[in-house]
């Protein structure tokens, strides 16, 4: 009840967050300098033609009334027009959101299993051989920039050792029939084996480019939360009663150290939405980051707006996902 | 019991590492079946699957299409695909752009340049089975010129207005009417005589669609799904992926395509795209970085491809500010530059230095013109001349984006920026977002300024007059650069009607400007594609984008 309560104001909370976020990003963008006009018709516009095109998109308006139409045509659902392509980001954006959406699972999947694990290890096994090479490469991990990471991956995987395909989310040569826009579903739907196994083939590399920072974060927040839970009382008596040390440490110590990591788990996931215009540009991947990217070069206002509100409601909702969470791990926290 | 757990957990962590490394040792087995490479070890399982694969051409480019109708396009990746779906009456020849019969089989022009028949090629269909006939032609144009038709654009068709005068019922409105004489005859009659009106109608932006089509579909739907009568038919479009088209078997150039699909694939990174080629995953790319071209002509794999240049880059002076509006200070500078340096250095040799701002490849180039030789002395002489034995203080706006004409502003800035120096003159460089670049420096807030162009359909008026015509002020000649001579020579050679009087009236344009330096053109840059070795008969054409129609595979 107390947990049913609780959603439902998260959710109600999340009306004055989006709709702080919308006049943020509203009147940043606006602040960029550039006229989208211009942009768009490109550098052979005549100057007539771009004062036609500001009337006709209605920029030669107040902000606050560009604001207000704005806000009127989200709450009937409809996200705007692209300036630059002249289609419906409702539709337009759905690909793009899926195309991103599964390989951050992909990235995060990476990053949680290899990352959590290897903290696991590196307290468990603290100032180990094993520990001090985990930590060294994690935090290499973290800063080790992506466009280097993802090009030093195509020239090694592709180029050099032909393992694995350097861009793209299929292969073109048979490419994917898109029914949901999720590819690993897709071919499992059709039951095309051959193309699923194309389709992880392409995530890989970028899973990796994309992985690596989350993936040492990861580790280093779980070594030191599992030390500290290590280190409590409860833990000792367990170990006192003679409890095997696996035991000890997965099922006694790690369900209360995984608070803090559950919070960085879904911190990271948002960043990674929303922040993987690198790995996009590098792997050819038809992805949101690009796709909003692009969007800013283009000056398309409705894009850039909707794109970032898009990828803030899904970021909104993750955190509130890890919330949920937090009470199923740890009945004492309580919500007021 | 320690033991135990341990080597469960690292069981796990094993399991892993060899669930990511199997995906490549797996692989390698895989592989001959969707990558035919040539040096693939074992010939006999690799050249079946080479064989089927070969009617399939996949192609690299940076960026996406912004729409599929070709009228309301400007830009070239747009043309890319529009070429290959839809022809234009008149076209252009293999690699210049000099014009040929397309979809008109010939034409009669009336000797006072007013009227204009066209003979158009029979049994043509459009892809959804409709007939290409003088209706059509007619339909398209009225589509085009007439801003009450209901499939005109509500932003209206940039290239049509810029290259026709405007809209039917403006006063400079150049086509006073389309008629269809019979099915195979169509006459446009002019209000006023256009010398390059042949010429413009074989830009990609004129080409003819399909009237049911777009009537049906509706300007924004067909922008996505378009109708033409070219050698290849739109499939499908993943936005910011790829763009398939498939053989048109029902071409009226028999024998042709060659190709069964084409496949567009958006991989922005110069360098990934590169890879990918290498890699086998696409048979060609464009946009080559000049400093890859190297390993590409190393590589026995692939071959470089050169598209003929119709473009200039070149550092402009905004005429209005001082000391710039001193003729004396520009043509010093303009000997400061090292333009055989420059294109070694930055162009990696890819381009010639210019002399004039169009290149050599369009009719009318003066090629009488000698350049000014890089000299320093000599500009340090002109400098004491114009009242500057020492030197002043300037800031130069240098791209800081890669153009094919540029392809690295900044670096090539800092390049002139040291030899400036030497004559005494502080270039302090500026740099901002590109849109915002261009919106100052048509304001003219620049002092000295690069850009470039690409030309849009080989006309000398495409260059001369858009860069430096007085009435392009606020448009696209940023230098703001009025002389009187030069204006009235570019309108009358506008209106004139034969090419011989255009070209001698461009001739002395060019001598003006070359005496008044408002710009020193810097190079004509030579796009570079890369491809596999095995491609032939890719010609790729000055404007930027080519019907595919012809190229195929070697056996």
């Amino acid at each position: 009840m107390a947990l049913l309560s609780y959603s439902i104001r998260r959710i109600l909370m999340l009306i004055p967050v989006l709709l702080g976020m919308s006049i943020v990003v509203f009147s940043i963008i606006r602040a960029i300098p550039g006229d989208p006009a211009l942009t768009i018709l490109g550098e052979k516009a005549s100057p007539k033609a771009i004062e036609d095109l500001r009337e006709v998109l209605g920029l030669n308006n107040p902000w606050y009334i560009q604001y207000f139409d704005y806000l009127k045509q989200i709450l009937t659902g409809d996200l705007g027009v692209s300036l630059h392509s002249g289609a419906s980001i409702t539709q337009e954006i759905g690909p793009y959101l899926a195309a991103t959406t599964e390989l951050t699972i992909v990235s995060m999947l990476f990053a949680v299993i290899i990352g959590v694990n290897a903290g696991i290890l590196s307290a468990w096994k603290q100032n180990s051989w094993f520990d001090y090479c985990a930590m060294l490469i994690a935090l290499i991990g973290v800063s080790m920039p992506i466009f280097w990471l993802g090009l030093m991956e195509q020239w090694l995987f592709a180029q050099e050792l032909k393992w694995l395909p350097s861009v793209g989310r299929d292969n073109s040569r048979n490419p994917v029939e898109a029914i949901t826009q999720f590819y690993i579903l897709d071919t499992l739907l059709a039951g095309q084996w051959d193309q699923l196994w194309e389709v992880i083939k392409h995530l890989i590399l970028p899973g990796i480019a994309l992985g690596t920072i989350p993936m040492a974060i990861i580790a280093r927040i779980t070594r030191s939360s599992m030390l500290e839970v290590m280190r409590a009382d409860y833990v000792r008596t367990a170990r006192a009663k003679g409890l095997a040390q696996f035991w000890v440490v997965y099922k006694h110590a790690l369900k209360n150290a995984m608070i803090p990591v559950l919070t960085v788990i879904g911190l990271q996931t948002g960043l990674l939405l929303g922040g993987a215009v690198l790995t996009e540009t590098i792997f050819g991947w038809p992805g949101v980051g690009r796709y909003i990217f692009t969007a800013i070069g283009n000056r398309d206002y409705p894009v850039i707006q909707s794109g970032i509100l898009v990828i803030a409601t899904i970021f909104v909702l993750i955190n509130l996902l890890v919330d949920l969470l937090y009470a199923y791990i740890d009945p004492r926290i309580k919500y007021r | 019991m320690k033991k135990r757990v341990l080597s469960a957990a690292m069981t796990s962590l094993l399991a892993l590492a060899m669930l990511l490394s199997g995906c490549g040792g797996t692989q390698t087995a895989q592989k001959p079946a969707e990558q035919p490479k040539t040096e693939t070890p074992a010939p006999a399982p690799a050249a079946e699957p080479a064989k089927s694969a070969s009617k399939q051409l996949i192609i690299g480019r940076g960026g996406d299409s912004v729409g599929l109708d070709p009228i309301q396009q400007t830009d070239g990746e747009s043309f890319k695909i529009t070429e290959n779906v839809f022809d234009t009456l008149v076209g252009y020849a293999e690699e210049s752009t000099e014009v040929v019969p397309s979809l008109a089989e010939k034409w009669e022009i009336a000797p006072d340049g007013l009227t204009y028949t066209f003979h158009l090629r029979s049994g043509v269909k459009f892809h959804d089975g409709t007939d290409f006939n003088a209706e059509a032609v007619k339909w398209n144009f009225e589509r085009w010129m007439d801003k009450s038709h209901p499939q005109h654009n509500k932003e209206g068709f940039e290239y049509y207005n810029d290259m026709f005068g405007g809209y039917k019922g403006d006063e400079t409105h150049v086509i006073k009417s389309v008629e269809a004489v019979d099915p195979q005859t169509v006459k446009f009659t002019l209000n006023r005589p256009l010398a390059p009106f042949i010429q413009n109608l074989g830009m990609s932006c004129f080409a003819i669609a399909s009237p049911k089509a777009v009537q049906e579909m509706g300007p924004e739907k067909f922008n996505e799904n378009p109708v033409g009568t070219g050698p290849f038919v739109f499939k499908e479009w993943k936005r910011n992926d790829t763009i398939t088209l498939e053989k048109n078997p029902n071409y009226w150039n028999a024998g042709f395509p060659k190709l069964e699909k084409l496949v567009f694939k958006v991989i922005p990174e110069n360098t990934a795209r590169l890879t990918a080629l290498t890699s086998g995953e696409i048979d060609m790319m464009d946009g080559l970085n000049p400093d890859d071209a190297q390993a590409v002509k190393d590589n026995q794999d692939l071959q470089l491809i050169l598209r003929p240049s119709m473009n200039i880059g070149f550092v402009g002076f905004n005429v209005e500010k001082k000391p710039l509006d001193n003729p004396k200070v520009r043509e010093a500078i303009s000997y400061a530059i090292n333009k055989p340096a420059i294109i070694e250095a930055f162009f990696a040799g890819l381009g010639q230095p210019a002399v004039n701002p169009m290149p050599p490849s369009i009719w009318g180039h003066n090629g009488n013109i000698k350049d000014r030789e890089f000299n320093l002395d000599k500009a340090k002489q002109l400098l004491t001349e114009a009242g500057f034995p020492n030197g002043f203080k300037i800031k130069f706006w240098a791209m800081p984006v890669a153009r094919p004409y540029m392809p690295d502003g900044v670096k090539i800035a800092e390049a002139i920026q040291q030899d400036l120096k030497k004559i005494g003159v502080e270039a302090e460089i500026v740099t901002m977002e590109w849109a915002t670049y261009l919106e100052k420096t048509k304001a003219g807030e620049q002092e000295m300024f690069m850009l470039g162009w690409t030309g849009d359909n080989g006309d000398p008026d495409n260059f001369l007059a858009t860069l430096l015509d007085k009435n392009n002020i606020g448009g696209n000649n940023r230098t703001r650069w009025a002389n009187e001579d030069a204006h009235k020579l570019l309108m009358q050679a506008q209106s004139a009607t034969t090419k011989e009087e255009r070209e001698k009236l461009y001739m002395q344009v060019q001598e003006i400007i070359f005496k008044d330096v408002p710009m020193v053109p810097l190079a004509h840059s030579t796009p570079a594609l890369a491809a596999k070795a095995n491609i032939i008969n890719y010609k790729p054409h000055p404007k930027g984008s080519e019907s595919l129609e012809k190229v195929e595979f070697k056996e």
